[in-house]
């Protein structure tokens, strides 16, 4: 089939970027979006002109690396569906699809579709983990965890980490992410001992980061290929409130954006 | 040259406790004095930046991706073996070992494998205490699962989403010590050439691919876990990123390669739908625990899996490996899959497939529990094929997964370059020439948790850093090299992209040094492989500059890399007159068709060692000895 790809291009993050058509013929119904946008890529490099910058890895939904607006939606029409497994079928002749990056402040575009997500990292660096160094664990089942809150914890730790949630957001809020993450570790005895201060934590550096706020409006967890409860969030917000009675003058300070600890050389 | 592989003498069950005692330590104080370079930020490269950062030493840990927690680790699906023996089913040390040893086909150092499965039960006991939620019983203890070229269930699992939550445990511990300030984690850089000053690793000349800026960072050693060598058969189960051009670079730098020829064909994997095929999907190992794989009797059948009486299908591996059935080493149902296809029991469009049925065990089991099992896997295959596995049967073929062989390393992970260590897929240590099922994950962590904290330690105990200064010639001469090539790649100008090439070498590697190989068809695979990068040379064209992300560039680096190492894998599996796991030379079989080894003759470790650009490499072995596991006909039967 044939369809047109309206697509966002931008040469850097100080350059205007602007909407340009593409039409692209020999679209296969079983090939992935992204194995179009290669498709496209490959004539425009035969043309002389610049292929289409676009961040993309494992191709099978689980890196998080791949991910963009299509018609509006993250990561496209599909439920619970990444780009790269999103397939043509879905579309129909004749079809114009616009392509844009993640919209948000605290993702700054770097290339067309390819944006900075360390933000993500960072809110990790806060806080997003078990302090526990490399032998210092106990025997693996000398922790008894039930059955139902290791599949609690699972359901939030499948979070890619692709960043669609910020981008459905209308607030652009980080809260699905960073829930996910307090919810997966919080759920499981190892990481409950420092619940409290991982909360306060992450919950500071998401806040450092020029991510909007919460307003419970649900689009995140729509957009969320791997489908997030929602209360993810509000396991967070009550960690987060009982933590703050409890407030402690030892966390780390937010870093601030922008400053970023991984200093790329 | 002559290898010294450094194993510990005395009793295996004793060496690695005794190659730890004998090991130089370097004392606290000291450690934060040394600098480490880890370049990849999967498995190992993440588990072991975050313990080196533990211990107090300065590292910076590389990556291409945006982020670590990208690595292609994270793709991993079914489990992670380790010897806890918690089902109470025989399981031991020894028996991982054992069938580790002989599901390599004997091609694999024992000494290597002794320790992989010793430390195998700590590496459950550090990802549970990161908070992996791996699979529970209601009870609350670990779940169990078997995988295949195992009669034990020792394999721990995360529903099919093992490898992501084993990596993001290594991915926060590594951010960690981001926060603590001991790691500096440098993603969007990808290291371009190895820096050896007085035959010692020091450092690393490293583009950053968001503005093209050459970088040379130097430290006291430097350690590669960038992962396997795949994607040069450009259609693999590998991510699109993932590339051998860091082994590339150290190899031609004088590491040596080892083993080349071992590369394992997945046998559950979607089955090639088009042209346009970037990738194939993987379908879990796991998979066969519950679906029974057949093909109809009758060749070319068109009738529809489920119009296919049950007396008119035939369920191949239950009928010719009665004891393991459907959970024969990979090597075995890969082969098998392709002689029944190749001989017109093939099933689908193309005839490059064969059936894997759950029919039977959602009538045993009821639905509802085989989705707790494989939910995450049906949903993957209906998405990419727009079939209900639930209702029909999956279609799989192999494909190409995993590369056991690397960079030689020795008992310690150090390659024959000083001061250059080698973790994970990127060595060739551990797995022979057949990786068992959930054995890689296992081997990542240990390589990354528990190997290399005592092996560099020793390293730096006993050697002298002096300053390394940018102006070296050693230093400036790496970065020119680096230039050079990118200069060049972008100056052809030529008529065809770096992908028609890149599929059109993958596709001869894949007809002629794939599933089954021959001496004369390797012959023909050398020959096409010069003729196609010369081509390369001349009529490659690269799209837009080297100042800015530019992936086509990048692309075209790692894939005149591949040309080279193409050629080498070729060379290695025709100087192999024998098969043995993965390596399949149809000259040597048994009468029904097995892999038929030579021990006699091929009981080595094929190093090669890089000896300029038009002259042959050269080959050094390292022999192989079997004191505990003795080499047998491996037979599954």
């Amino acid at each position: 089939m044939k369809l047109t790809l309206k697509i966002w291009r931008q040469k850097n993050s100080n350059e205007q970027g602007a909407f340009v058509r593409y039409p692209v013929d020999d679209v296969d119904p079983e090939m992935s979006i992204l194995e179009c946008l290669d498709v496209l890529n490959e004539s425009l490099i035969l043309k002389g002109e610049a292929p289409v910058a676009f961040e993309h890895d494992c191709r099978e939904g689980i890196c998080g690396s791949c991910g963009f607006v299509i018609n509006g939606v993250a990561h496209g029409p599909e439920r619970a569906t990444t780009a790269c497994q999103l397939t043509m079928r879905h579309f129909k002749q004749g079809d114009e699809l616009t392509l844009e990056p993640w919209r948000a402040k605290a993702f700054p575009i770097v290339k067309d579709l390819v944006v900075d997500r360390r933000a993500f990292d960072r809110i990790i660096q806060a806080g997003g983990y078990v302090s526990v160094s490399t032998g210092q664990a106990p025997e693996a089942n000398g922790i008894l965890i039930g059955k139902e809150a290791a599949d609690c914890s699972m359901d939030a730790a499948a979070c890619i980490g692709c960043g669609a949630c910020v981008a459905a957001c209308p607030n652009a809020s980080a809260a699905l992410f960073t829930g996910a993450k307090i919810t997966h570790l919080g759920s499981l005895p190892q990481g409950d001992v420092e619940h409290q201060r991982r909360a306060l934590a992450m919950v500071a550096q998401m806040n450092a980061e020029i991510f909007g706020s919460c307003t419970n409006i649900g689009e995140c967890t729509g957009a969320c290929p791997k489908e997030i409860p929602l209360e993810v969030i509000a396991k967070m917000n009550r960690d987060y409130v009982c933590a703050s009675f409890n407030r402690r003058d030892d966390l780390p300070a937010p870093v601030p954006p922008g400053a970023s600890l991984a200093t790329g050389a | 040259m002559t290898l010294d592989a450094k194993i510990p003498s005395g009793p295996i069950e004793q060496a690695w406790a005794k190659a730890c005692f004998d090991m130089k330590l370097v004392n606290p104080a000291n450690k934060r004095k040394h600098s480490l370079i880890v370049v990849g930020s999967g498995l190992a490269g993440g588990s072991a930046a975050a313990s080196l950062g533990e211990l107090g030493y300065n590292v910076k840990c590389f990556c291409f991706q945006d982020s670590p927690r990208r690595a292609h680790s994270i793709a991993a699906q079914g489990g992670i073996n380790a010897a806890k023996n918690y089902p109470n089913d025989g399981e031991s040390v020894y028996r991982l070992f054992y069938d580790t040893v002989k599901g390599g086909d004997f091609r694999a150092r024992e000494a290597n494998v002794y320790r992989l499965a010793e430390v195998s039960g700590k590496i459950i006991d550090q990802c549970v205490a990161q908070g992996v939620p791996f699979a529970r019983e209601y009870g609350g203890s670990l779940s169990n699962r078997s995988f295949g070229g195992a009669q034990v269930s020792r394999t721990f699992y995360a529903r099919g989403q093992t490898g992501q939550q084993l990596l993001l445990g290594a991915y926060q511990a590594l951010e960690r010590q981001v926060q603590a300030g001991s790691v500096t984690m440098i993603p969007r850089h990808e290291m371009l050439d190895l820096i050896v000053i007085d035959g010692r690793a020091r450092g690393i000349v490293a583009r950053d691919l968001v503005n093209g800026k050459l970088s040379v960072h130097i430290a006291d050693a430097v350690i590669l876990a960038t992962g396997g060598y795949g994607n040069a058969y450009y259609l693999s189960t590998n991510a699109k990123g993932s590339n051998a051009t860091a082994i590339w670079r150290a190899y031609k730098r004088g590491a040596l390669f080892a083993n080349p020829c071992f590369t394992q064909i997945h046998p559950t994997c979607i089955p090639v739908s088009g042209d346009y095929q970037s990738k194939l999907t993987l379908m879990s190992e796991s998979l066969r625990n519950d679906g029974r794989i057949w093909v109809p009797k009758k060749k070319g059948d068109p009738r529809p899996p489920n119009q296919i009486p049950e007396e008119e299908r035939d369920y191949y591996l239950e009928r010719r490996y009665p004891s393991f059935g459907n959970l024969v080493p990979r090597d075995v149902a890969s082969r098998n899959a392709k002689a029944l296809c190749d001989e017109g029991y093939g099933v689908g469009k193309t005839g490059l497939g064969v059936y894997l049925d759950f029919s039977e065990a959602i009538n045993r089991l009821g639905e509802k529990t085989v989705r707790e099992r494989y939910g995450n896997l049906f949903d993957m295959y209906q998405r990419i094929t727009d079939e209900d596995p639930y209702k029909v049967p999956m279609r799989i073929y192999p494909a190409i997964h995993y590369t056991m062989g690397g960079l030689w390393v020795d008992y310690e992970l150090q390659s024959t370059i000083p001061g250059l260590f080698v973790l994970g897929e990127a060595n060739f240590s551990d797995h022979g020439a057949n990786r068992l099922g959930a054995s890689a994950l296992m081997q990542g962590l240990s390589d990354g948790y528990f190997v290399i904290p005592y092996t560099v330690g020793n390293y730096l105990a006993t050697n002298k850093f002096p300053k390394v200064e940018e102006s070296n010639a050693e230093v400036q001469s790496s970065v020119a090299v680096v230039k050079q090539k990118i200069d060049k790649l972008l100056s052809i100008k030529g008529k065809r992209t770096v992908d028609s090439f890149h599929r059109e070498l993958g596709k001869i590697l894949w007809d002629y040094c794939g599933m089954a190989r021959t001496a004369q068809g390797l012959e023909t695979a050398i020959g096409k492989i010069r003729a196609l990068r010369e081509e390369y040379w001349k009529n490659v064209t690269v799209a837009g500059t080297g100042d800015d992300l530019n992936e086509s560039l990048e692309k075209a680096g790692r894939v005149a890399d591949y040309f080279e190492l193409a050629e080498l894998i070729c060379i290695d599996a025709r100087d192999r007159n024998e098969s043995c796991g993965g390596h399949f030379r149809e000259e040597y079989q048994t009468p029904d068709g097995e892999a038929q080894r030579d021990d006699e003759h091929y009981s080595y470790v094929a190093a090669w060692g890089y000896k300029g650009p038009d002259a042959p490499p050269e080959l050094t072995k390292e022999p192989l000895e079997f004191h505990y596991v003795h080499p047998s006909q491996r037979s599954y039967k």
